[in-house]
């Protein structure tokens, strides 16, 4: 697999170290209950039959968390951004 | 036989090699099979289950029979195909899987009991008793049933890997390959062209990085692609500084399979007698290496491909007895060629078995009319058609299909940028077929699969007992396992099983392939990754002033630190003990700088250090250190450490060693993922700064003695917890932390990494006059236990802040990673296994890490289970073994005696439950 980290360029997977689901947000406000909020961010996740947005990890590279689309059949990479950017624009 | 002219063979370069112990010539250009054959060794090995006698069935890198151990001692190498090996000066190469020769073959008994080794074998022999499988069936199986013995020794050899991109990668340097590298080149393209088989100059072409001996064994995604080349394989041991083998990676933009096909057996009775080969071969060794396989030889066909075969016999020395062609009135191309050689065709017939004790003597055939006829002969050229190798264009997981003109599979959807060109595409093969996937009638040892002694009958039998579908044939029957993968045998066995249900072929299915296309040797895929080199290994700033020190080393992570440092005569133990009695009495020093260090600085570093720790951060003033304890989102540990505050936005981190990278990686996740508007920053600067622990009573007054003159160094000026830059040894700039691991009056002295060797020697100078010793990471692991501090073994991915105590730090003030999740019920409940101390009630016992706690009167059942020691060592400073553990209910059963239960070590006794701090528990010391 090979994925294009925007600061780095095309790299091979051996680079990047993989998360999970970028789909799930952390409860905004926090709080101090394990609410049901809570335990679907920790613990649920969705495993979509194509597109799927992931956190991956350049580890041996720039250190940039990486929001990856990639489509779980074929395993195609359909678009890279770095998750800051995504992060920003979320709470803005 | 080696017939007189002809060939790409060197006859001016005569090579001596030896099989089975026995010398013999071949030539430069030859393979080990072609060598062999030309010296008439047709026998070359037994088979498998039954130790049949096999020979060389095949000419390329789909042999299933020719498998030699080559070379000898550290290089020998079990299970290497014969038909791909380059014969060099000296070869050594041995049959396998026989015993005590290839010829007299005690094992060949298995062949009498192969009612007992039919599919399925596994599952239904030898089941009962059940302690008799450990100690006598497996052995005597393993012993009958195998392929060749490895070196046992380790390779002497090195292994490389490498990257390579490009616009098209050719796979295959037949035809169509060729041509299609040229075509690809012509339009300015970067080209890469693989091939399994040794250099050949029509492959050389301009503008084309051409890799001979290098096979693509695997397609992955994203245009990569596995590939190994052989660089040395045909030397008897590499030249001074190349690999043997090298593991290529290659990126392509697009790709060209033109990997051609694989021919199948005929299968009819004893098809397996040395000398019954694929016609291709005989083809091969006749045409490329200038070998006559036997004398005189039967071909037997059911298409017209088959015509080249009969061409290159007939214009060789051979004699052809017949040809047999299945199809019932043959065809104008093979009957004309065959007139013009003389030679008879039998239309409508079909070899029903072949004869002979260790080699094909001859065979019967059965004519369109039903009469037997018999010829001898010692070569049965066999060709049932061609399978396009569109192994490679199914690694993603798509399908080939079934395409009945050709009555073969061809490849279906492709992998992205692939395209398929020649024979592997099904193209100029298997013209005028008519299948026959078995002789009809063909009885007994009528094999399919001859590396796994598989027959017709076994699929037959797998699909009267239910194992139909194609996974399950394989998985019964082993039809397509081992070395080869079934290349020449999987298609017959599916349409065997499609003939036997009633299915058409493409209802049947066909097993998807999987990399490698053929064995990968581990050695190329590690590389030079191996031994000392398998990771990197990291060296403290003090470690040459440690190995001087005369330090026993250990690995923690990729570091190496000093474990103890014994004197003449000490063991571990012994030094250890001599080292905490000496801090604890003295002072000594300790490198303790792979500890993770990460500077953060920026406005909102309080605010971070408050979301990642537990704990309370905004109001730790400049020049304090604080302890700190970080969560997993799901509200377990996952590190600890301190950091110090050094400025109004500056912050230093530190992390257990273990953790270091993991803590960084999550503090970006922090930052980039969760709270992106804070404004902050952190780098690692681990290696940046050397890191010495300076412990014990005297440690002040060795202190003084090397900061520089206004560096106050004093109880009130630099109290407990107290951090700040100071100056060392006549201006080195560096950081002081009044911190303590060990419980004693403690200090951490950082300087840039290059001074750690001489800070080391300044302090053991300054300390001289104290008795000084250096401790290892032995002693501080005493000391630790001693305080009751949790450490990688507590810290264990499963305890929550409470187990370990931590509870209080949990604030109730503010957000932190792990807040919510730590609130489960089930977390806070207090019957979890929770930190307390260990003390033997016999003193002489000794607490080791692992064993089992349970209440003092119980069974020693699993049910009754109560917790388990974490740590445990012996107490220098208290003169008995202790131990941290984690007990339910743990706090509340201070002063309990329990059984400390451990069978595999013989451990059996009662301990008493303390708190965790075993020494020193009001911490006066620290504060000295």
């Amino acid at each position: 697999m090979r994925i294009t980290c925007p600061h780095c360029g095309e790299r091979g997977l051996q680079e990047f170290l993989y998360h999970g689901d970028a789909t799930v947000m952390r409860p905004r406000d926090g709080g101090a209950e394990p609410t049901q909020e809570w335990t679907d961010y920790v613990y649920f996740r969705d495993n979509p039959n194509g597109a799927h947005r992931e956190l991956w990890y350049h580890n041996a590279g720039c250190h940039a968390w990486l929001v990856v689309t990639r489509d779980l059949r074929s395993h195609e990479i359909l678009g890279v951004e770095a998750a800051h950017d995504v992060a920003l624009r979320r709470s803005a | 036989m080696r017939l007189p002219r002809g060939g790409v063979v060197d006859r001016s370069k005569i090579l001596n090699f030896t099989f089975d112990g026995k010398a013999y010539q071949g030539f430069a250009g030859d393979t080990l099979a072609s060598a062999l054959l030309a010296n008439n060794v047709k026998l070359v090995g037994r088979s498998f289950k039954y130790h049949r006698p096999r020979g060389i069935l095949a000419a390329g890198s789909e042999e299933p029979n020719a498998l030699v151990e080559l070379r000898t001692g550290a290089r020998r190498e079990p299970n290497t195909r014969a038909t791909m090996v380059e014969l060099y000066e000296g070869l050594e190469a041995y049959s396998q899987n026989r015993f005590p020769s290839l010829k007299h073959d005690f094992m060949a008994v298995n062949g009498l009991l192969s009612p007992v080794f039919a599919a399925g074998f596994y599952y239904k022999t030898f089941m009962w008793p059940a302690k008799y499988w450990e100690k006598l069936y497996e052995p005597l199986i393993r012993k009958a049933a195998g392929l060749g013995r490895n070196a046992g020794v380790a390779d002497p050899d090195v292994y490389e890997k490498a990257h390579l991109f490009c616009d098209v990668l050719v796979i295959g340097a037949g035809a169509a390959g060729v041509q299609a590298a040229r075509d690809a080149a012509a339009t300015g393209a970067r080209v890469v062209l693989c091939d399994e088989h040794p250099p050949r100059e029509d492959a050389a072409l301009e503008g084309v990085k051409y890799l001979p001996r290098t096979t693509v064994f695997g397609v992955y995604d994203g245009g990569t692609y596995g590939a190994v080349e052989r660089v040395a394989d045909h030397l008897a041991v590499p030249q001074a500084h190349q690999p043997r083998q090298r593991y290529w990676r290659i990126v392509a933009k697009r790709s060209v399979l033109a990997s051609g096909a694989i021919e199948r057996p005929m299968v009819f009775t004893n098809n397996d007698l040395p000398g019954v080969m694929l016609a291709g071969a005989v083809e091969t060794y006749i045409t490329r290496y200038a070998v006559a396989p036997g004398a005189r030889a039967v071909l037997f066909i059911n298409h017209d491909g088959a015509a080249s075969v009969l061409a290159a016999m007939g214009n060789s020395v051979m004699a052809i007895a017949a040809v047999i062609d299945a199809r019932a009135g043959s065809s104008p191309v093979i009957r004309d060629l065959a007139a013009s050689f003389s030679v008879p065709v039998f239309a409508g017939a079909v070899v029903t078995r072949a004869f002979g004790k260790r080699a094909v003597e001859g065979v019967e055939i059965t004519t369109r009319d039903g009469g037997v006829v018999k010829f001898d002969c010692d070569v049965v050229a066999a060709s049932a058609g061609w399978n396009p190798a569109v192994h490679l264009t199914s690694h993603l997981d798509d399908k080939p299909v079934w395409k009945d003109e050709v009555a073969a599979f061809v490849p279906g959807k492709l992998p992205p940028g692939m395209s398929v060109v020649g024979a592997a595409a099904g193209e100029g093969i298997n013209a005028g077929i008519t299948p026959l996937w078995a002789v009809p009638g063909a009885d007994g040892k009528a094999f399919v699969d001859f590396q796994n002694d598989v027959t017709a009958a076994d699929i037959r039998l797998a699909k009267q007992e239910g194992f139909i579908a194609v996974e399950h044939l394989k998985r019964y029957t082993t039809l397509g396992m081992a070395t080869d993968q079934g290349k020449t045998a999987n298609v017959t066995g599916l349409a065997l099983m499609a003939a036997a249900t009633g299915k058409t072929v493409p209802e049947t299915g066909t097993t998807r392939f999987r990399p490698p296309y053929t064995p990968v040797a581990l050695g190329a895929l590690a590389g030079p990754h191996r031994g000392k080199d398998f990771k990197p290994t990291r060296y403290t700033p003090t470690h040459a002033w440690a190995q001087a020190q005369g330090a026993v080393f250990v690995e923690t992570g990729m570091w190496l630190r000093a474990q103890y440092f014994p004197k003449a005569g000490e063991d571990w133990l012994a030094a250890t003990n001599r080292e905490v009695l000496a801090v604890r009495n003295g002072v000594g020093i300790c490198d303790v700088t792979t500890l993770g260090k990460i500077d953060i600085q920026g406005p909102d570093a309080a605010i971070f250090l408050e979301r990642v720790y537990t704990n309370s951060w905004t109001n730790l003033a400049v020049g304090r250190a604080r302890y700190g304890l970080m969560l997993r989102e799901d509200g377990f540990v996952m590190d600890d450490g301190t950091t110090a505050r050094l400025g109004e936005h500056h912050y230093v981190m530190t992390t257990t060693t273990a953790n270091a990278g993991k803590v960084f990686q999550h503090l970006e996740f922090c930052h980039q993922w969760l709270w992106p508007e804070l404004d902050v920053r952190f780098i690692s600067v681990t290696d940046q700064w050397a890191q010495i622990a300076l412990a014990g009573p005297k440690a002040r007054e060795v202190l003084q003695k090397i900061v520089d003159d206004g560096c106050d160094v004093s109880n009130a000026a630099f109290p407990y917890m107290a951090a700040g830059e100071m100056r060392f040894c006549g201006g080195v700039k560096g950081r002081l932390f009044r911190l303590s691991f060990s419980g004693e009056l403690a200090y951490e002295i950082a300087v840039p990494a290059r001074y750690g060797n001489a800070l080391a020697e300044a302090l053991m100078a300054a300390g001289a006059e104290f008795g000084i010793v250096p401790y290892g990471t032995e002693a501080l692991g005493v000391m630790r236990i001693e305080k009751g501090h949790p450490a990688g073994n507590e810290l264990n991915g499963q305890t929550s802040a409470h187990d370990l105590g931590f509870g209080k730090l949990l604030s109730k003030k503010k957000d932190f990673v792990g807040r919510a999740m730590a609130a489960r019920p089930a977390l806070m409940d207090p019957a979890r296994p929770t930190l307390v101390g260990l003390k033997p009630v016999n003193e002489a016992d000794r607490l080791r890490g692992g064993a089992h706690l349970l209440a003092h009167d119980a069974e020693p059942v699993a049910a009754n289970d109560q917790g388990h020691v974490c740590s445990a060592a012996y107490s220098p400073t208290l003169g008995h073994s202790i131990g941290l553990a984690l007990l339910k209910n743990g706090p509340a059963r201070h002063g309990e005696i329990i059984r400390v239960y451990d069978p595999i070590r013989n451990g059996d006794f009662l301990a008493e439950v303390v708190p965790p701090v075993f020494f020193d528990p009001q911490g006066s010391r620290l504060h000295a």
